[in-house]
């Protein structure tokens, strides 16, 4: 590490209406360093990275890059100076090669200005090589896995010269294997002597990755560590602002009787293939069965299926002993049904409702909410405030616009009203997705609550460590099969990694990769 | 929703109605008249006596109703442009039965007939919700074609079949006096408002009055509104909770038109108390853009529907005395949606900037390379 600072942010406030984003915050990037930022929701990561990239102007605060203070606040003024941003969500066109997806926006020009696609293909496969990407520039972006496509987006950074690279979550859509394989990647980039920063909620990546850590809390560093000289709960602690139970605790499961059983399902997707195919489930009371599974293999489509917002094309669904196959979603939550759905703002919530309104949402047409057709609203209100006391939902007001919660306040109102009831099933689809850490405890803690008290729940998550804490036995989904089954304790992370892609040869690294830890997308594309 | 939202909420219609009138003023500049002298016109005309009063009242009435029909249909998230046919069959019904049950008495028939008038209207949006429902097709195309076979029909109807013995006129015979809405000349005169017997202001303004009221109810009181509501702003959210999406669209479909078929009430049992072919001249499309000024709330309706009324009274004095051609209204009812929706759009891209990104809502990416996927 040289003493020189690639990155100096000094006082950095941004304001919003209704919140400090980021408050006097400093941070120190050196050159040729993994510096991890982490922090809950709403702690100010993103907007931080945001003001170094130029997406938004601070209200206070310098920034230096290479010990010079840039002028601009701008993207341009910011990769001028060699500053590269891949994002959560990939920005590639399907239908263009790897070649043409690096060059699009700064294409190289040769004769006047035709587009010189030799040259561009040169510039792929040497930074291809150099890093060990396997990265072939003529492959099309259609054919290649979520692991290759990131580092599609790596080389367009890379061609366009950035010295330090800003990768915001980068291992939310991967794939255990394609982890450690980006961390490979990331540590080659380092030791070539690029800068990267590296925003995360999870822990030991950033003890795995990281050399420096700085942590953020309501706006502010709450402190930056070496990541020699901290542990898990340490970060956690600073994150939170108190002791983290980082993993619950788990008592044996006392199993009842079958609640789901799922025989032989299958569903037809839009363009007449399998979206599932003859999938065979049982979660008893006071069970939790985890299914695993890269996303879009058919999970969200079992769920939908099970919850009645998807028609089954054969097999069958039984709930409670009562064969459920194809009924009403109102018919299924009537038997007892929760649903926490994977994609809280399209399916669970209503934007533009209040949170007392959405927290009756699904049981709005019974008894006490309704009664002869008409809500009545003291029984919505009473409910509404119990239940934001019971869950600390903030901010603490029934009449407040849902969409104006945080993300994680928005999860655990779904969670809230979930739970409330006492279902007899709960399928909890990503019950934990883009939630704080302390969040993440209590859902954790409460989804064990209520299987200790009968109830059976069905857990679909992409988390793996999420699945393996949780579940009584777990299931692998890939290509809309169940592929694999274990029980709950008796598997590694890697056995069910290997599951996860498909099975075996999928993990044989470096160019094999192709073996697609991804579906045909089209098929399963239905949300 | 924050201080700032709320506020610009309630402001922006008002400013593009002020900035309307400015721009109507600068119309009138250009044609080389005196602005204060037109607009002074237009207000006398519309607020100069008790008569004119009653005037823009009378005007409202049907207003109030088609804007509800919209506003009501937007709730569910459907655009129903089908108002104009609905008030037709609305009032085709209403004049059907007045003539067929003639000997009822008045306590029965006046109710009969508002409920004939609803029905009417329901009945013809019933159609497109259904298609929308059932096969996915877009209201706004179906409720227009309504609209051509609605005018059609009565048309047809009333010219070849329904004429009124010995006239030319277009129009059937009167309905039955039993099913006469009385004017409120006369209730006025008893709590001393001089409103003069001529003045064809009737109890459908009180029916219009409680339909707005009703809107309000259903939407925020009843469980058919909450999942009209939810519908309308999420209609995933509203499967998932187990809402019939497909039942609730026609529903919401259902009601509306029953808002515009009660334009009835005033048109026919209020006011010609017999079908004329043609009559409504745009009533149903005027609801369009008073829901719009009106944010689609029932109280903004009403207000909505009073400013238009205003409007329209004032521009008959401005026809009559000066040499600025009425279609000058026209222009400054135009100006204003335009600038209400403008507004609304500029004042929404306020208040994301302001409080979205606060509130954990991602940026659009604004990159210089511009690929998505």
């Amino acid at each position: 590490m040289s003493e020189r600072h690639a990155v100096q942010m000094r006082g950095i406030t941004k304001r919003y209406p209704r919140a400090l984003a980021n408050d006097r915050v400093d941070l120190d990037v050196e050159v040729g360093e993994v510096h991890a930022i982490v922090g809950e929701n709403g702690a100010g990561k993103s907007t931080i990275m945001k003001v170094l990239y130029g997406l938004t102007p601070p209200d206070e605060g310098s920034i230096s890059l290479w010990g010079k203070e840039l002028s601009g606040h701008r993207p341009a003024d910011a990769i001028r100076e060699g500053v590269g941003m891949v994002h959560q969500h990939f920005m590639l066109v399907d239908t263009l090669t790897v070649a043409e997806n690096v060059v699009l926006g700064a294409e190289p020009c040769s004769h006047g200005c035709l587009l010189d696609v030799a040259a561009a293909r040169e510039r792929v496969r040497q930074l291809s090589s150099e890093y060990g990407l396997s990265l072939d520039p003529d492959d099309l972006i259609e054919n290649l896995s979520v692991g290759l496509e990131q580092r599609v987006e790596i080389v367009k950074v890379l061609y366009r010269g950035a010295k330090i690279l800003i990768l915001d979550e980068p291992t939310g859509v991967l794939t255990p294997q394609e982890v450690r394989e980006l961390f490979v990647i990331l540590r080659a980039l380092r030791e070539a002597g690029r800068t990267i920063i590296f925003i995360t909620h999870k822990l030991e990546e950033v003890l795995e990755l990281a050399d420096r850590i700085t942590v953020m809390r309501d706006g502010r560093v709450a402190g930056v560590v070496s990541a020699a000289a901290t542990t898990k709960e340490e970060l956690a602690r600073m994150m939170v602002g108190r002791d983290v139970l980082l993993r619950v605790t788990r008592e044996e499961a006392r199993p009842g009787e079958p609640v789901l059983q799922v025989a032989g399902l299958s569903a037809i997707g839009r363009k007449g293939s399998h979206v599932l195919e003859g999938i065979d489930l049982e979660v008893r009371s006071g069970e939790i069965l985890g299914v695993a599974g890269v996303q879009g293999n058919g999970q969200t489509e079992l769920v939908e299926v099970i919850t009645g917002l998807r028609r089954a094309s054969a097999g069958s669904v039984t709930v409670c002993g009562r064969e459920t196959t194809n009924r009403s979603p109102r018919q299924m939550r009537d038997l007892g049904v929760a649903h926490i759905p994977e994609d809280r703002q399209a399916r669970g919530l209503v934007l533009g409702f209040t949170v007392a309104e959405n927290l009756i949402l699904g049981r709005h047409h019974r008894k006490p909410f309704s009664s002869r057709g008409l809500l009545s609203l003291d029984d919505i209100r009473t409910h509404a405030e119990r239940l934001i006391e019971e869950h600390d939902l903030r901010p603490r007001d029934p009449d407040g616009d849902a969409g104006h919660l945080s993300g994680g306040n928005q999860q655990k109102l779904i969670v809230a009203r979930e739970f409330d009831g006492g279902p007899a099933l709960l399928v909890a689809s990503q019950p934990t997705r883009g939630v704080d850490i302390g969040a993440i405890e209590f859902v954790h803690t409460s989804l064990l609550r209520m299987r200790d008290q009968g109830a059976a729940i069905l857990l679909i998550s992409a988390e793996l460590t999420e699945i393996m804490t949780l579940s009584d036995s777990i299931a692998v989904m890939y290509g809309g099969k169940i592929v694999a089954q274990f029980e709950g304790g008796a598997v590694g992370e890697e056995e069910l990694g290997v599951a996860m892609t498909g099975g075996a040869g999928a993990s044989a690294g470096g160019s094999a990769v192709r073996s697609d830890g991804r579906p045909p997308r089209h098929e399963m594309g239905a949300r | 929703m924050s201080r700032f939202a709320r506020l610009s909420q309630l402001l922006s219609p008002l400013v593009a109605v002020a900035a309307s009138f400015l721009v109507g003023g600068l119309v009138v500049v250009a044609i080389g008249e005196n602005p204060f002298h037109i607009y002074a016109i237009l207000f006398r005309g519309a607020f100069g006596s008790v008569d004119a009063i009653g005037l823009v009242l009378f005007n409202a009435v049907p207003l109030i109703f088609t804007g509800l029909a919209v506003a009501f249909a937007f709730r569910a998230g459907l655009f129903n442009i089908g108002g104009e046919g609905q008030l037709y069959i609305g009032a085709f019904v209403c004049t059907l039965a007045g003539l067929a049950f003639g000997g009822l008495p008045a306590l029965v028939l006046i109710p009969l007939l508002i409920l004939a008038s609803a029905a009417g209207g329901a009945l013809w949006a019933a159609v497109p919700g259904f298609l929308k429902a059932r096969f996915g097709v877009h209201e706004v195309i179906n409720t227009i074609m309504m609209n051509f076979i609605a005018v059609g029909l009565t048309s047809y109807f009333v010219i070849n079949m329904l004429r009124e013995p010995g006239q030319m006129t277009p129009q059937t015979s009167e309905i039955a006096f039993a099913g006469h809405l009385p004017r409120l000349a006369d209730s006025l005169s008893l709590i001393g408002i001089p409103l003069p017997q001529a003045n064809p202001l009737n109890f459908s303004l009180v029916l219009a009055l409680g339909a707005v009221l009703l809107a309000w109810y259903i939407l925020y009181r009843t469980t058919l509104g909450y999942e009209i509501r939810a519908v309308g702003m999420n209609a995933k959210a509203a499967e998932y909770a187990g809402i019939n999406v497909r039942r609730t669209l026609v529903m919401a479909m259902v009601l509306s038109g029953a808002f515009a078929g009660l334009v009835a009430t005033n048109e026919i049992m209020g006011f010609r108390h017999r079908f004329l072919d043609n009559f409504s001249s745009g009533l149903g499309f005027m609801g369009i853009a008073v829901a719009l000024l009106g944010k689609n709330t029932p109280l903004g309706v009403l207000l909505a529907a009073l400013l238009f009324a205003v409007l329209n009274t004032g521009a008959l004095e401005i026809d009559i005395f000066t040499d600025v051609p009425r279609e000058l209204i026209l222009v400054l009812q135009a100006v204003t949606i335009i600038l209400v929706v403008v507004g609304n759009e500029v004042f929404a891209r306020r208040v994301a900037a302001r409080e979205g990104r606060a509130a954990g809502v991602p940026l659009p990416v604004t990159e210089a390379s511009g690929e998505t996927k």
